[in-house]
């Protein structure tokens, strides 16, 4: 009998082709004839565009072509980058492929270069001559929607593009005013940038006889790309377009999203009928890649006077920038303001969010997408109240837990939480950490003036996205299902068409493994195709760790569907009563007598040669699920971050990080252990180095990996990882989704630490990026 | 300007253009691909490749500059078919997810265990300073590194 | 990204460099690692007509100890300055400094001479060869001349090398009595470069410090000697009473203006960074005692 795969931490298929260099990135691919694409950006946050001369450019040698908005005009496509989610009473500036006669964020496309080197395309971009009138620019939200702040877009009056809402203002202005006790926190949730290692890429190649468009590019949900590339940017009609992912060297949400690059790509291929590629500098990933987070919020906590929590109130200006990316309007508020309740049972909730217009690039779902933002306040809260009550944060958490014996559990603010068990997680990791021990040495520790903090994070988060017909409800112009088809080939082998997209997760792995379980037959017998929308019947793609939950579920349901009808033929074949077929380790048999036996190879063949089939059963083998989930998981746990402050000079150094994820039945320790190490890495990059700095006239000064800090190796520990496992009960596979837990849970825990380690010095709050001179300060500024 | 490279035990002449870096090169005239370009400030550490026995950053190298050298990229690293124990470590502990970092990742970390064969956690820390993964935290990489250096 | 267009020229001898640089006058740079001027040309910051590659004249390579003289060809590399059992021995601040450049790969390619000349304000080597009392030999079409360490480093990206010289070697001083000295520095977390670097350079005669030069980068718009540390060192017994006492006077002399300032670290902040760091500088280079 073969060996059970699922739980197995089996080394990735992946990675021969990735250790090797053979691997095939965007950029890595090159088809003849081809030329080289680089992109003119505005270096003005708000300026208006008063002359655009190209000819220069166009003389110099090896320039192909040079188009402007005006030639895209001109050749009639609908030109447009559309927002995927809408809001009530939003307002929706159109985005157009290059900028017409105004740029509202510096890095926005102005004009496009197509050479025959990459070298000579970027010195072309040097000889287009533009003229700016700069006008003033804005890029703080909370500035942005005062009186008199320049305006974004002139039909967005003080620069608002929506305003929302959730929850009861009412009774929690009543909980508030009834409260034994109160806390508020003004913060700001600090602007990131994804920094994917493999910089944005597209190559397009146009078959102008078939109207067909070949696009390879950087993506996490090649499907979205090619609806939204016909519907909205090209106009081409969607069986003319295939969009296929190479290799994809990481995405954290960047890549999710439909940017005007590379549709304009594809327009210069159509246009010149031969094939280019671009590849973004890093500058431009910088400049363009959607932004992540930006919030600033004020929030408050209120509390009987048991120490029960009674009301949380939040405000958050949250900034768009100039544009709607694809989903940008729902991360703030549906990915956030849902899951504000946290862990704990709060009887009021309100929320209200301004989305903001800036002169800044658009900013949308980044890793953990309005989840960390929504997981900080609360976690932040939390600790400012107990420390206020002057109890351990760890027993107040414990205290206000939503009891195991309350799921489903309601929330004040949409969301039904399925399943949950949190003191579980929570114990395990304070016995991990050893936290009585930690904190007596805490205690001997401040004697001899060294100050080490202890911070948790006892989060929730709601992902594998998501009943299709609520998320429909809520604004989004997308399907959230996935499809898969599982089919069983005449020699057994098996071919899987996944609509998830995987640019690093492993999917190949992991799903081989699903299906190797289900249908009994090798590991390696199992191919797995996904992004490429011609190969793929339709996908929904890869983001809010929706993979393992949704794709991998309609890769369950489907080859559970090839079972079942394996199990007519077979019983056909035994000549026995459907219901009396046994399925096991691959075999079919009759119950009660193993040797009458075919195995899924021996019917997949009698499948296909259709010589002897039951009546009513077409031939082959294979099947198709499109598979909508009945509501989103909640996978939650505790994170222990332990740090020590260097109190003269400010440095934090992060000791130690314990994990205790709870992400329901795990198919691969190996991957779910590899997506809490990442995910934690961007956790504490939020909360200790990360942030984009625009300054007041919309330049963004942390432009480069010069400016802006990514985690380093030896800015990180190793981590200590555990795990509890509360089965997701609504789908086949029991499974909730882990890629964006890390990152969900630790900026909370390390900013948590810090102001724990700084209790003695009073202080109460520190905002991310919680930098040395930051700590400096904030010690200062106590008085001590 | 012609300038000579042996790439992976390959001897090249190849006409280039002196602003031309040496990464472009290996990809668009070499066609070996596996060196990738992640940053445009020496940063990220994608590019790194073995230049006469030195991890260096490929991106940050004119390829005249480099008339004469030997040149190791991760294409050469497997020998006869069999992977090289840092490839096989960086497998079997999951250092890599994306992999758009790993080729660069595993030219540090080889010249790294050429220089200390032995390194400490901290150590490899430090010796992959210059290289840029999003993906994984280190942590797996670090026991990649860890366990390449028992077998070497 | 890429480069812009230049010539390139490759001279063989220091003789060919400087009649190159004669000919091509302002628009010429000289190539040694690259690792200072290649990333500006790759975002055509710096846009040369003519590149002087200077990169394979071997007389301008290695590590001599020439007497009392640690003598150090501008081309050597970061990583083999920071390897030389002659720089950790004799000027063991500069073997610190030059063993926290950048990165490995970074260490690898950079050379002593291009990083000075270069002048990068948060670049660590000027700090070291400050303190260590270092000489910089340069030849120019009329011949050779030695500029002090403190005579050298002028400016923001300014230094007393005239544009048609070439730096022939550092020299640095490593004789006579007992000599301490150690090289720390606060790291950028993005770049790596210096926010605060500071090098301690103790002559000690016994327990008690006879001279002291102390020098910092990063901190101002070109490496400096933090005088007030200095003259409280020495002749002071070697104690953790002095370094504190040192460690007090760092900033002495400094006007709040004079110190850089970004959204990192303010110039207030980079003030009190200079304490810290000379302390902390002091300890090690005592350690080393």
């Amino acid at each position: 009998m073969a060996e059970k795969l699922l739980g197995s931490a089996i080394r990735r298929r992946e990675d021969p082709a990735l250790i090797t260099g053979r691997a095939k990135y965007t950029d890595d691919l090159k088809l003849p004839n081809m030329a080289y694409v680089a992109i003119l950006r505005s270096p003005y946050a708000h300026a208006r565009i008063t002359r655009l001369d190209t000819s220069k450019a166009k003389a110099l040698d090896g320039v192909v072509a040079v188009f402007t908005a005006e030639d895209v005009a001109q050749s009639g496509i609908p030109g447009q980058v559309p927002v995927g989610w809408l809001l009530p009473d939003m307002k929706i500036p159109t985005r157009p492929l290059l900028a017409q006669d105004r740029v509202r964020y510096v890095g926005e496309a102005v004009a496009v270069v197509v050479a025959e080197d990459r070298y000579t395309a970027h010195d072309a971009l040097e000889l287009i001559e533009v003229e700016y009138e700069p006008l003033s620019a804005v890029a703080n939200p909370a500035k942005a929607v005062e009186e008199g702040a320049p305006l974004v877009h002139d039909d967005a009056p003080n620069n608002i593009a929506f305003d929302w809402e959730i929850g009861d203002k009412e009774a929690t202005d009543q909980a508030f005013a009834n409260a034994a006790h109160t806390v508020s926190l003004n913060l700001v949730n600090n602007r990131l940038i994804p920094n994917a290692v493999e910089p944005r890429a597209a190559l397009a190649d146009y078959d102008p006889v078939s109207g067909r468009l070949t696009l390879w590019m950087t993506t996490q949900n090649p499907h979205i790309h090619r609806l939204l590339m016909s519907l909205a940017s090209l106009g081409l009609p969607e069986h003319k377009i295939r969009v296929i992912a190479p290799e994809v060297g990481g995405g954290f949400g960047s890549k999710i999203h439909h940017y005007p690059d590379e549709a304009i790509v594809s327009w210069c291929a159509m246009q010149l009928g031969r094939p280019v590629k671009w590849q973004a500098t890093r500058a431009e990933t910088y400049l363009t890649d959607a932004h992540g987070r930006d919030h600033v919020t004020t929030a408050e906590m209120a509390v009987d006077e048991n120490g029960k929590i009674t009301g949380l109130r939040v405000h958050t200006y949250a900034n768009m920038g100039a544009y709607y990316s694809t989903f940008a309007p729902a991360v703030p508020t549906y990915l956030y303001g849902t899951l504000l309740s946290g862990e704990y049972e709060i009887p009021n909730i309100y929320c209200r969010v301004v989305g903001v217009f800036t002169h800044t690039t658009p900013v949308d779902a980044y890793r953990g997408a309005g989840r960390p933002e929504a997981t900080f306040v609360v976690e932040r809260l939390v600790d400012l109240m107990a420390r206020k009550l002057g109890m351990d944060p760890a027993e107040f958490r414990r205290k206000n837990f939503i009891p195991p014996d309350k799921f489903p559990y309601q929330t004040p603010v949409a969301l039904q939480y399925d399943s949950g068990d949190y003191e579980k997680p929570l114990n395990k990791a304070l016995e991990l950490v050893g936290y009585e021990q930690l904190r007596r040495e805490q205690e001997e520790a401040r004697k001899e003036g060294r100050y080490i903090g202890i911070g948790l994070s006892t989060y929730i988060e709601a992902c594998g996205l998501a009943p299709s017909s609520v998320v429909g409800s809520l604004g989004a112009q997308a399907g959230q299902w996935e499809s898969a088809i599982v089919r069983v080939h005449p020699t057994g082998k098996v071919t899987v068409y996944s609509g998830s997209s995987g640019h690093g997760q492993g999917h190949k792995t992991t799903f081989a493994q699903i299906v190797a379980d289900i249908l009994g037959v090798p590991y390696d017998d199992i191919e797995i195709i996904q992004g490429d929308t011609d190969e793929v019947q339709y996908g929904w793609g890869t983001y809010g760790s929706r993979s393992a939950a949704v794709g991998g579920s309609a890769i369950a349901v489907s080859a559970q569907k090839v079972v079942e009808k394996g199990r007519k033929i077979a019983a056909h074949l035994l000549e026995a009563a459907e219901d009396d077929v046994a399925f096991e380790a691959g075999k079919y048999y009759v119950k009660g007598a193993p040797d009458k036996a075919v195995t899924i190879q021996d019917v997949a063949l009698q499948a296909y040669l259709a010589h002897n089939l039951p009546p009513g059963i077409e031939p082959a083998l294979e099947a198709a699920a499109f598979y909508d989930p009945s509501n989103f998981t909640f996978p939650f746990g505790t994170h222990v971050a332990v740090v020590e402050v260097n109190p003269e000079s400010g440095e934090v150094n992060l000791l130690r990080y314990v994990a205790v994820d709870d992400c329901g039945h795990v198919i691969n320790p190996l991957i779910v252990e590899g997506q809490v190490h990442g995910g934690i890495a961007q956790g504490v990059g939020q909360a200790l180095y990360e942030h984009a700095v625009y300054d007041e006239e919309g330049n963004l000064i942390t432009g480069t990996l010069m400016d802006y800090a990514v985690p380093k190796a030896r800015f990180l520990p190793s981590f200590e990882l555990d795990r509890t496992v509360t089965p997701c009960p609504h789908n086949p596979l029991g499974v909730k989704g882990i890629g964006e837990a890390g990152t969900i849970a630790a900026s909370a825990a390390v900013v948590n630490a810090v102001v724990d380690a700084l209790a003695p010095f009073g202080v109460e709050h520190i905002d991310m990026p919680v930098t040395p001179e930051k700590v400096w300060r904030a010690i200062q500024g106590a008085g001590n | 300007m012609h300038i000579s490279l042996t790439v992976n035990g390959q001897p090249y002449t190849v006409d280039v253009e002196p602003r031309m870096l040496l990464v472009h090169v290996l990809r668009d005239v070499l066609d070996l691909t596996g060196t990738n370009v992640g940053c445009d400030t020496s940063q990220c550490g994608a590019c790194t490749v073995i230049m006469d026995g030195r991890a260096v950053k490929s991106c940050t190298v004119l390829a005249v500059q480099a008339d004469g050298s030997e040149i190791l990229t991760i294409e050469g690293l497997a020998k006869d078919g069999e992977l090289h124990p840092l490839q096989e470590a960086f497998w079997n502990n999951h250092g890599l997810q994306c992999g758009y970092c790993t080729p660069g990742m595993i030219m540090t970390a080889y010249y790294l265990l050429q220089t200390n064969p032995n390194p400490s956690e901290e150590e490899i820390r430090h010796g992959l300073e210059g290289n840029i993964c999003r993906c994984t935290g280190y942590h797996n990489i670090v026991r990649a590194v860890q366990e390449a250096a028992q077998r070497m | 990204m890429y480069p812009p267009k230049f010539d390139y020229y490759r001279a063989t001898s220091v003789d060919e460099a400087l009649s190159l640089l004669q000919q091509h006058g302002d628009n010429a740079k000289l190539l040694a690692g690259g690792h200072s001027l290649i990333p500006l040309m790759k975002t055509r910051l710096a846009q040369p007509a003519v590149l002087i590659d200077i990169g394979r004249i071997d007389a301008l390579k290695g590590i001599q100890v020439d007497g009392d003289t640690l003598r150090i060809g501008p081309l050597t590399t970061h990583a083999d300055i920071a390897a030389s059992e002659d720089v950790q021995g004799r000027a063991a601040a500069l073997a610190d400094a030059a063993g926290v450049v950048g990165d490995v790969q970074v260490r690898n390619r950079g050379t002593i001479g291009g990083n000075l000349a270069h002048a990068d304000p948060a670049s660590d080597l000027p700090a070291a060869v400050l303190a260590l009392g270092g000489e910089i030999e340069v030849r120019g079409p009329n011949g050779s001349r030695t500029v002090a360490a403190d005579d050298f480093f002028q400016g923001l990206f300014t230094t007393a090398l005239g544009g048609d010289e070439i730096i022939t070697a550092i020299r640095i001083p490593a004789g006579g009595g007992k000599r301490v000295s150690a090289y720390v520095k606060f790291p950028h977390p993005a770049s790596g470069y210096a926010v605060v670097g500071v090098a301690a350079v103790l002559e000690l005669d016994g327990q008690t410090i006879t001279s002291a030069r102390v020098a910092a980068n990063g901190a101002f718009e070109c490496a400096k000697r933090l005088t007030g540390a200095e003259q409280a060192l020495a002749g002071a017994t070697a104690s953790d009473e002095a370094i504190a006492a040192a460690a007090q006077r760092a900033a002495e002399g400094f006007n709040a203006d004079d110190f850089m300032s970004d959204i990192f670290a303010s110039s207030e902040y980079r003030a009190h960074l200079l304490g810290v760091y000379t302390r902390r500088a002091l300890q090690k280079a005592l350690e080393r005692a």
